[in-house]
């Protein structure tokens, strides 16, 4: 307890040099009790977090050989890049034998439409919710709310019927239909909130000046939630990419997305596991969401914030 | 807008409509209406194609007394008991630590939620190497001397939702780990300053004045990871496929299977009604603390 109340004052040190600038001397306790316990479990579970990245990487550049001789932790001794050419092009699911190539294409060709078309429901339809509302709107925008925390596999078979009764079961299209109707709840949400907190003047003034309900969408709102719509293409591209259930459901197995041809080249239970080829597919199907999380840095987590807290 | 004559009610107004017609379609066709749907199905005794042919609760009474559901509905209670209680801890530890104005604090959450940006795919097949008994911990940790060493979650019955566990929680805790920062960072500072003022030591502060402070944070991240327990799928597909034999089974799995391998859709409607139920459970209490108090004030 006595070590608690020394560090206190270290922390209003800290705090107290950032909010009046550099006056004084600089506080010396690099090397506190305190410090090296707070920086040493931040390392230790800095390090539990990466070591499984770690060992996909490793076992991914490694030889089958090695992988039954050595240990997952240990560096490759000969790198191969052998692994990831096979499970690009050539890893075998079922009769098919093309590699991850045909999932990865088919996740771009639903991840890409399913993007711009619930984006554009979504943001529309938050803008209507925001500045032109109509009787009952509220009504359905609640049911919406509260729908999107029924288990999809309530909703997953009438759905099938739908999309069979209109022909586009197992296509494509059918499951763009289907990831944009499910990303409906959490985008107008986003939207709706966005465009609420944008000040009203800014709309009656563009009314004065006789700009209709799109008029005032493109011309003004649009250009002015750029941000938002950054977090909103964050949110669905790794959403959808990462999606498995869906594409299970609505494609066949030559529209499967990545995810599940991955479940199917790692989980095939005919012929010998090469665990270096399956680290490689996986690292492979992680990789769009994984450069899409680096590249945006603090909009993700603003991203996942504003889905999770004002939900 | 300040026409004297309306045209008609159902006109005003139109393009917003227009513009709101995916959004009633979807609440009410797919969600109302959908859910309905398999609520009421799941009362016939649908096969391979969905029949009106009702049979009460038979369904019901069949799903009761099948060993898997058991077992699915046990595997969902553990993990999900688990799963909230060291997620909301974890993810309160690491929010907490990182608050402390340390060096490198970008460095680190960006570490502590990458995983969250991976599927649950890759993640169960990441753990599933991992945890090999030959190659993976267990192996390792027996080649480096200690034979008798055994950790072999994933292919021993009794403990294989641990391994799922172990994996779920390497996944999700850095979503967690955020949502506690953003309310953390949303706590006057003032308050802190008061409580070392009055020389109440660090822990007690956080465990009397922060974490009451901060219980609508604490009661969202408890509804989102609830929601999200119930759905687990996708991990456990990928990490085990529900084995070995039944044993880390899960509802939605259940669901899944019976209605596209099965071809036993009475079935999957009374299971997925069921996962309907306890989302309900868990969702109306907190509805109403949140919305319905606010209502009458």
């Amino acid at each position: 307890m006595s070590d608690q109340a020394v560090s206190s004052p270290a922390i209003a040190g800290a705090g107290g040099l950032e909010a009046y600038g550099p006056s004084g001397p600089k506080p010396r306790h690099t090397f506190s009790r305190r410090n090296i316990f707070l920086y040493g479990t931040l390392i230790v579970v800095a390090l539990y977090y990466l070591l499984p990245l770690y060992v996909m990487v490793v076992t991914s550049l490694k030889g089958m050989p090695e992988i039954r001789l050595g240990n997952i932790f240990s560096p490759p001794m000969e790198i191969t890049f052998e692994p990831w050419v096979k499970a690009w092009s050539s890893a075998c699911t079922g009769l098919n034998c093309d590699g991850l190539s045909r999932g990865f294409w088919n996740s771009v060709r639903i991840t890409i439409p399913s993007v711009i078309l619930s984006i554009a429901l979504a943001s529309v339809n938050g803008y209507a919710l925001a500045n032109w509302r109509f009787k009952g709107a509220d009504t359905f925008f609640i049911i919406l709310i509260v729908g999107a925390f029924i288990p999809y596999q309530v909703m997953i078979y009438p759905i099938v019927i739908i999309l069979r009764e209109v022909g586009l079961y197992g296509s494509l299209s059918g499951l763009v239909i289907v990831h944009s109707i499910f990303g409906m709840p959490i985008l107008t949400l986003l939207f709706r909130n966005y465009f609420t907190s944008m000040p009203e003047e800014l709309f009656r003034a563009a009314r004065v000046d006789g700009a209709g309900f799109w008029g005032i969408y493109f011309r003004i709102m649009l250009p002015m939630s750029l941000p938002i719509f950054v977090v909103a293409i964050i949110l669905q591209v790794t959403g959808i990419w990462n999606d498995f259930l869906f594409g299970v459901v609505y494609t066949r197995p030559d529209t499967y997305p990545m995810t599940v041809q991955l479940n199917n080249i790692v989980n095939s239970v005919q012929g010998v596991k090469e665990y270096n080829v399956n680290m490689a597919a996986t690292i492979l199907t992680g990789l769009v969401p994984l450069i899409v999380y680096f590249l945006s840095g603090k909009l993700f987590v603003r991203g996942i914030a504003a889905g999770a807290v004002k939900g | 807008m300040s026409k004297s004559e309306r045209p008609s009610q159902l006109f005003r107004n139109l393009n917003a409509k227009v513009a709101s017609i995916p959004m009633i379609f979807t609440a009410l066709v797919i969600f109302v209406g959908g859910t309905l749907w398999t609520v009421l199905y799941s009362f016939t005794n649908s096969k391979l194609l969905p029949r009106l042919h009702f049979v009460g609760l038979d369904q019901y009474y069949r799903l009761w007394a099948t060993p898997r559901w058991l077992i699915s509905i046990e595997n969902l209670l553990i993990y999900g008991v688990l799963s909230l209680v060291f997620s909301l801890v974890i993810g309160f530890l690491l929010a907490a630590l990182l608050d402390q104005k340390i060096r490198f604090e970008d460095t680190f959450r960006t570490i502590f939620l990458y995983p969250f940006a991976l599927s649950f795919i890759v993640t169960g097949l990441v753990w599933q190497w991992l945890l090999n008994p030959e190659f993976g911990v267990q192996g390792v940790v027996r080649s480096l001397g200690w034979t008798s060493f055994s950790f072999n979650p994933l292919y021993d019955s009794s403990i294989v939702i641990y391994g799922i566990l172990i994996a779920a929680l390497w996944q999700g805790t850095g979503l967690i780990m955020c949502l506690m920062l953003a309310g953390l960072r949303g706590i006057d500072e003032d308050i802190w300053k008061a409580a070392r003022v009055d020389g109440i030591p660090t822990w007690k502060t956080y465990l009397f004045i922060i974490i009451p402070m901060m219980r609508p944070v604490f009661i969202t991240t408890l509804v989102i990871v609830a929601s999200n327990i119930v759905r687990v799928y996708d991990l456990v597909v990928a990490q085990t496929s529900g084995g070995p034999g039944i044993a880390s089974e899960v509802p939605a799995k259940y669901v899944y299977d019976y209605m596209f391998f099965a071809q036993n859709l009475g079935q999957g409607f009374a299971a997925s009604t069921m996962m309907l139920l306890s989302v309900i459970i868990v969702i109306v209490p907190w509805a109403y603390l949140e919305f319905g108090g606010k209502k009458r004030v």
